[in-house]
């Protein structure tokens, strides 16, 4: 198992069009892959579902933890991570 | 019949008249039936989801299509993943297994998930479970093997009149038979509202369930999206003003257009250019949207003000190179950073200053904090790559403080390349022409300066030494001041005879009444306002160079700023005649 803290700069949060490529991303992968507020200290959903990722209500500047368990793991979190601190690729 | 007037949220500007159409959400009745196997439930779950998939993909085309992009086409992106998404397909396959038929299952997952998303506190996320509802409802329907919208059967052109209105009701309207709509229900953030103002459709939205309740289909209606308002009933001459108004926007509407895609040219064709002064993204969108050819002064102070300390590189990089990418191959003149003690930034010491407008400010302060200054020089000389980037310093008055900060420029551009870091490279670079000092010195600064623009405002205000802040002088605040001028036109000689080109980004730029006599004079590049633009292009491709030069002379041979004006308003009167 392998997990990493994130900031999430997005002026959105994990919402809209960053909410989408998330979970795009994680559906990339075997792994099953759970994200958490850490802010707000909700309890971890799956990553692959949108509907919960909205839930986590994740807005600007707030951190959120991703765990990824499976044959591709590592590769998940990094990309994952990469993709959260590209800020989405708005730079 | 009396005529009604109704006050809803302004969504989307436009005026409509016509016949209402009471739009009703038909009803999706969940059958009584006895559940077959499982997997049967199941199976058909899967093919309705497959179905809805295909319809998803067809609303996105099209959507894309009408609004020239991937933007508002995305909310049906969103719609497929929650489509897709496996919280839903879970309960649905669930309830199924408790023997629930797969429509009931469909209405109670989406209903169950719908309300997850409805209970959150902050409203952006809230109103993500009309979306989730607009899903099952896709799916139920299909279920049901129900037509795709009740909206097919509109037939003549028609306001719409409904509860609430789905992003995919939106999307599906027919912009030949929809001349606008009105719901209940709704605020200026829901998709339906944004979609409408993309679409161009005038929209009023949530003026209350009970103000809708009476009406009926055929009722005449006229409706302003602009200022929220609907009227039932309306009498003759509230028809004869509201068409009156209808045309004169869509008259304006067409000049905007019709500039938008022209190039600025005098009456014997000589091309100047018109753009526009902007700060952040969104100004950028709007200039291009006025047709602008360019942008003469991005101001940059936006980026520092209202923050707890001073952007980085990367973010500045990201926030430039957002505004260059709007922009395209049009050119942009971006200016540095221009602040000082009468307004500044919280994490900034500024001394006390008995005249900050004389004083530590703009390339003054700049010079002073070299990693400030750098820092933004290669934010931007990153962000310029692959774009047509100008970099312009505000108020210079001499040609040492030129050369110095053209070498911070080289110095930025040095360092870059030296990183392996992709940057744009040979950036041309002016200055502002602000102070009475740059203007009779502009032959001199020629010498190091690619281009200039007039920055009319401190221009005025440093040569007729008034603060236009200060009420009791305010009256003294003349741009059209014949010393003024004299300074504008010393500063275009000077410039073309050292072959260089001159801009202006001041608001006089922009004024009607001084468009003429800047043409006369041989102002290369107006930029302005992005709202002024289009009528400035119509204003310049009135005048001949010829015209524009006796205009000109004649303005410059008047003794005071009030003779001018006047000159002037008989000059624009003597167009219209």
């Amino acid at each position: 198992m392998i997990e990493s803290k994130f900031t999430v700069t997005h002026k959105v949060g994990l919402h809209a069009r960053p909410a989408s490529l998330f979970v795009k991303q994680a559906n990339k992968f075997t792994s099953r892959i759970s994200v958490r507020n850490l802010t707000s200290g909700e309890e971890p959903v799956d990553a692959k579902s949108i509907i919960s990722v909205l839930t986590l209500g994740v807005m600007q500047n707030h951190e959120i933890l991703i765990t990824a368990e499976g044959a591709d793991e590592e590769v998940a979190v990094q990309a994952l991570g990469e993709l959260v601190k590209s800020n989405f690729g708005e730079a | 019949m009396t005529a009604r007037e109704l006050k809803g949220i302004a969504a989307s500007d436009g005026i409509a008249i016509g016949p209402a159409f009471c739009y009703a959400v038909p009803l999706l009745t969940i059958p009584t039936r006895t559940p077959e196997q499982p997997n049967v439930e199941l199976a058909r779950f899967q093919s309705a989801q497959e179905q809805a998939r295909m319809e998803l993909k067809g609303l996105r085309e099209n959507v894309a299509a009408r609004t020239r992009g991937d933007e508002f086409a995305a909310i049906f992106d969103a719609h497929e993943m929650m489509l897709d998404d496996p919280m839903l397909a879970d309960k649905v396959g669930s309830k199924i297994q408790q023997g629930i038929i797969v429509e009931q299952a469909v209405a109670d997952a989406t209903q169950e998930l719908a309300s997850l998303l409805a209970n959150m506190e902050d409203e952006l996320f809230a109103a993500r479970a009309a979306d989730v509802q607009d899903v099952g409802r896709r799916v139920l329907r299909i279920l049901l093997g129900l037509p795709d919208t009740a909206l097919n059967s509109l037939q003549n052109p028609s306001i719409i009149i409904a509860q609430d209105l789905t992003p995919s009701d939106t999307a599906r309207l027919d912009p030949a038979l929809a001349l606008g709509f009105c719901t209940a229900l709704g605020g200026l953030t829901s998709h339906s509202a944004i979609l409408a103002r993309t679409l161009g459709l005038p929209a009023v939205v949530g003026l209350g369930a009970s103000a809708l309740a009476s009406m009926k289909s055929g009722q005449m209606l006229v409706m302003d999206g602009g200022s929220g308002t609907l009227v039932v009933d309306p009498p003759e001459e509230t028809l004869t003003r509201y068409r009156a108004i209808k045309r004169e926007k869509e008259i304006r509407l067409e000049a905007i257009k019709a500039s938008a895609r022209t190039e600025a040219c005098t009456a014997n064709g000589r091309r100047v250019e018109v753009a526009a002064n902007i700060g952040e993204v969104e100004t950028a969108r709007e200039a291009v949207e006025f047709g602008a050819e360019g942008v003469g002064l991005l101001r940059t102070e936006f980026l520092y003000l209202n923050e707890t300390r001073a952007p980085d590189e990367n973010k500045q990089y990201g926030i430039y190179k957002a505004i260059f990418d709007v922009m395209g191959q049009r050119p942009v003149i971006i200016r540095t950073l221009d602040i000082g003690g009468d307004k500044p930034p919280s994490y900034m010491p500024f001394p006390q200053e008995m005249n900050p407008f004389l004083g530590w400010r703009a390339i003054r302060m700049c010079m002073d904090d070299t990693p400030l200054f750098k820092t933004q020089l290669r934010a931007i000389l990153r962000a310029a790559a692959g774009h047509n980037v100008r970099i312009m310093f505000p108020m210079i008055i001499g040609l040492d403080e030129l050369m110095c900060a053209r070498g911070t420029v080289a110095q930025a551009e040095a360092e870059l390349r030296e990183a392996g870091l992709p940057c744009a490279v040979n950036v041309p670079v002016g200055i502002m022409v602000e102070t009475p000092a740059a203007a009779v010195l502009v032959d001199v600064l020629a010498e190091a300066a690619d281009f200039f623009s007039l920055g009319t405002n401190d221009l005025t205000q440093y040569t007729l030494a008034v603060d236009r802040g200060n009420e009791k002088v305010a009256g003294l605040f003349q741009p059209l001041h014949p010393a003024v001028l004299r300074m504008i036109k010393m500063t275009i000689d000077g410039a073309h005879r050292k072959g260089k080109w001159v801009g202006m980004c001041g608001e006089l730029a922009g004024m009607q009444k001084a468009i003429p006599i800047l043409l006369g004079m041989g102002l290369d590049e107006f930029s302005m306002a992005s709202r002024s633009i289009p009528l400035a292009k119509n204003l310049i491709g009135k005048f001949s160079d010829e015209r524009a030069r006796q205009v000109c002379e004649q303005a410059l041979s008047l003794a005071t700023a009030q003779e001018i004006e006047d000159y002037m308003k008989g000059v624009l009167a003597g167009l219209d005649a």
